[in-house]
């Protein structure tokens, strides 16, 4: 299933409605053999309640930061009716039962936990309740009816049974199909404030993250990559390398030369002696102003057809005005905090790996294939992860395929660690993409005709590994947020084309995916569109989104609860955008200066329109995190190429927004019983374009290229 | 290699090392202290903040043989129970995200607050800014540092 087959399933079925899935039960046998009291109670595949009353919830998709190890508990704890605070939470590791209820694999991504979990986790939970009810009503003898659960205590009659003195009984109960769930007056936990469960081992460093694993007599290996995408190595010397006190061993694998030894630093002293000889390949072709100039060649042509209506061409010719423009955005990294690490252990014919992933599934497919194992033999540890963004569900598997083959060629237990340096320089990118767009006025100003081209890479054709050949070459992720633009339906002539492009270098999904281009490009031509014919940039838009509710909606709260009206202090500049992705409407208000020739980006009103927020400061706060991820791709978020080698190296040369460049941010949430969607990555698409359409306000300048910082602004 | 013994939260450690090597990796590595994390190995990102004689230092560019007969404090040991008045207001607020920079974002904090018992926004700008947070948790740990201010101006002790 792609991508897009993910977003049309999302549509129809992210809603309040009833999605199709059955509550896999952890291991059917186990339910209905003999129950011990060790064992407890597993009534499904997310949920066990030991005899001691601990209350065990196994998460489907994995913490990164999103705050899904508090979200999913909070469905449980719900219908369970037990106190949030006191269930231990875990990640689960490969297992069908985990599949995504909507996307058929094993993911954590598009912004899709809490909608696509919302049902199949209030069963989880609603299940338990009403077995651990029959086993207290079988217990007493006291009618079904006349039994009440209630925080962890069922009552049945006169007598009181805590839910870990009814686990064993229960787990003897055939499981009900589907039970009664709560209405939402009754609900304690949905749509209330709920602490993170992780705030409290996220503060006095015990949160174990793949870089803290320890086991016995493990060593640090490092990789010395090619310098250039697609390199291979031509031979190498370890004699230096082993002389470093501490390097154990040196091992070639497929992606470059290891070197293992007691721990980090011995390692990167060996990898720094280390002397490779590397084939470079065609990738030494590829650099940044020539892969510019080639795609806006190809942005001027037309590509294939992803959406069309009347003739785009003929419509341009005839409008009473028309604009042009070019836009170039580069490769990113998604440069999580954690640099990319993963600790392997080969034992015999088993494998036990420990490593932050969103596609814990294809990791072991992976790792089973290199070692000859059956899946089974390997068993994936998942803890927290120190940020995704979207790179740690890599389809291809490239870092744990890395450690596996460090692991299998040098017979070690092995943590494999990249530096910054390697997490940068290690592809997987954003793709650099090219837009060309044409757009005919008519004379009131409204586009009647629209002509767009877009080049790059596909993403879902890098997918391949994990989620199947694409079924078409329109890769939504190229194009969506302008194929489905509420823009282009009442444009009468219209055209969006793609043009697919093959590099050497990796891409993949990074936080908000084909929306950090797309949005940037719609947001920043109607704004340009609305100021050229001299209309208010919300009025305009207000305008064109008339058939539109859920954009209105984001829309008009933010230009409310931001003065939109309202006039700035002097030096002071506004500008907004409003988008849609991943199911959720995002507006936001940016207000900007300008000094030595850059922006300053003060004050970020954004409102959103999620559907039912199931854990409200939970979305303000992964709202607040898309806007500061925004800023930066907007401010700095450059990677460029020469000769096939990343320019780049570390965070000094890819600059990330800090504190006192954070702006103060107001998230409001529109009060919707819309159908749910996501909250992860929603924030990220409006933030460049508003802030950008306040540097046009304070400037007259528009920017087509990002990031901002390769702009010298001057206030006019 | 030399024989070095550290104070590392209040307990002599030895350790048989190359000099040079950095204090982080000592700690990670050697101690078994992984609180205190790895982001950059450049003093970019601030994630590996530890306090050297109270003051925040970026142990990846540290050599320690630099940290010898210094008290080295790790994000372990910034309180006994997870009760300094910032760990307190970081849980109150719900900062924490991926949660990986968190411990250099609180060890740099700690600093300033000792010396800057109410700090202004500016004071939290120069002393916070040498820390990355890739989640963007910056609104929220601005918030937590005043909040955290407040609770030791009522009482709460660090």
């Amino acid at each position: 299933m792609n991508r897009r087959n993910f977003i049309q399933s999302s549509a129809v079925l992210g809603g309040g409605l009833l999605i199709s899935f059955t509550i896999p039960q952890a291991n059917k046998l186990a339910a209905l053999s003999q129950p011990t009291a060790t064992s407890g109670f597993t009534p499904n595949a997310f949920l066990n309640i030991g005899a001691d009353n601990t209350i065990t919830v196994t998460l489907s998709h994995v913490e990164m930061g999103q705050g899904i190890w508090t979200t999913l508990p909070m469905l449980i704890a719900e219908e369970l009716d037990v106190d949030l605070k006191k269930i231990i939470v875990k990640h689960g590791g490969p297992d069908k039962a985990l599949n995504h209820t909507v996307f058929g694999v094993q993911i954590t991504g598009g912004s899709s936990t809490t909608w696509s979990e919302f049902d199949r986790y209030r069963y989880a939970g609603a299940t338990a309740r009403i077995m651990l009810m029959q086993a207290a009503s079988k217990k007493s003898g006291t009618d079904l009816k006349d039994c009440k659960a209630e925080n962890g205590i069922v009552i049945a009659g006169k007598n009181k049974y805590t839910y870990g003195e009814l686990a064993a009984d229960a787990a003897l109960l055939p499981i009900p199909e589907r039970p009664q769930l709560k209405k939402p007056a009754e609900w304690k936990y949905i749509g209330k404030g709920n602490k993170r469960l992780d705030a409290s081992v996220k503060t006095n460093g015990s949160a174990v993250f793949g870089m803290d694993i320890k086991l016995p007599g493990l060593l640090t290996a490092v990789v010395a990559h090619a310098p250039v995408f697609g390199g291979k190595v031509k031979s190498f010397d370890s004699t230096k390398a082993m002389l470093v006190p501490g390097v154990k061993q040196v091992v070639q694998i497929p992606t470059g030369v290891a070197v293992i030894a007691e721990h980090y630093y011995a390692a990167q002293q060996g990898k720094k002696v280390l002397s490779v000889v590397w084939e470079d390949g065609i990738g030494a072709q590829l650099s940044t102003v020539k892969q510019a100039a080639e795609y806006k060649k190809l942005a001027a042509t037309d590509g294939l057809t992803a959406q069309k209506k009347g003739d785009a061409a003929a419509g341009i010719s005839k409008s009473a005005k028309v604009y042009k423009a070019e836009y170039v955005f580069p490769y990113l990294a998604h440069a999580a905090m954690e640099p990319l690490n993963c600790t392997v252990r080969i034992d015999g014919d088993g494998c036990e790996i420990w490593t932050g992933t969103q596609l814990p599934a294809a990791e072991q497919a992976s790792a089973a294939k290199i070692l000859g194992f059956a899946p089974e033999k390997v068993k994936v540890n998942i803890p927290f992860l120190g940020g995704g963004f979207g790179r740690r569900a890599t389809p291809v598997t490239d870092f744990v395929s890395e450690a596996v083959h460090i692991a299998k060629n040098s017979g070690k237990s092995i943590k494999m660690v990249w530096s910054r340096e390697d997490d940068m320089k290690g592809g997987h990118y954003r793709p650099f993409f090219v837009h060309n767009v044409q757009v005919g006025l008519n004379s009131e100003g409204l586009p009647v005709a629209w002509k767009h081209n877009i080049v790059g890479q596909s993403i879902m054709q890098a997918a391949t590994p994990a989620f199947g050949a694409p079924k078409t070459p329109i890769d939504s992720t190229s194009v969506e947020g302008v194929m489905g633009s509420p823009y282009l339906t009442q444009v009468p002539d219209h055209f969006v084309g793609l043009h697919n492009t093959e590099e050497v270098v990796p891409v993949l999904w990074y936080r908000s995916v084909g929306h950090t281009h797309t949005a940037y490009v719609m947001e920043t031509m109607i704004d340009e569109l609305a100021k050229s014919s001299g209309q208010d940039p919300v009025a305009y838009r207000q305008r064109l989104l008339a058939d539109h509710p859920r954009h209105l909606a984001a829309l008009n709260l933010v230009a409310e609860k931001g003065e939109w009206k309202k006039t700035l202090p002097k030096g002071r500049f506004k500008g907004i955008a409003v988008n849609e992705a991943f199911g959720s409407f995002v507006a936001v208000l940016a207000e900007v200066s300008i000094a030595d020739g850059q922006v300053r980006v003060h004050k970020i009103d954004c409102a959103i329109d999620c559907g039912l927020a199931v854990n409200p400061d939970g979305v303000k706060a992964q709202t607040e995190s898309g806007i500061v991820f925004g800023l930066t791709m907007a401010l700095y978020g450059e990677l460029t190429l020469e000769k096939g080698k990343l320019q780049q190296n570390n965070f000094y040369d890819y600059r990330i927004a800090r504190m006192h460049e954070s702006p103060e941010i107001n998230v409001f949430i529109v009060d919707s019983n819309e159908k749910m969607g996501g909250a992860g990555e929603c924030s990220v698409p409006p933030t460049a374009p508003a802030i950008v359409n306040a540097i046009f306000t304070a400037t007259g300048k528009r920017i087509y290229n990002l990031p901002i910082a390769n702009h010298k602004l001057i206030q006019q | 290699m030399e024989k070095l013994t550290l104070t590392v939260n209040g307990l002599a450690r030895e350790v048989n090392v190359d000099p040079n090597m950095p204090l982080l990796w000592v700690l990670r590595d050697l101690l078994g202290l992984t609180g205190t994390k790895f982001g950059c190995g450049v003093a970019q990102c601030g994630a590996c903040t530890v306090h050297v004689n109270g003051e925040a230092l970026r142990s990846c560019v540290t050599k320690v043989s630099r940290a010898v007969g210094q008290q080295i404090i790790t994000i372990e040991a910034l309180s006994e129970n997870n009760d300094h008045p910032l760990q307190l207001a970081w849980a109150e607020l719900d900062v924490p995200q991926c949660g990986y920079c968190q411990s250099g974002q609180l060890m740099s904090a700690a600093v300033l607050l000792r010396e800057k018992p109410n700090p202004t926004d500016q004071d939290i700008d120069d002393a916070m800014s040498g820390n990355i947070c890739r989640c963007g948790t910056y609104p929220r740990i601005r918030a937590a540092i005043h909040k955290a201010a407040k609770m030791q101006q009522e009482g709460v002790k660090p």
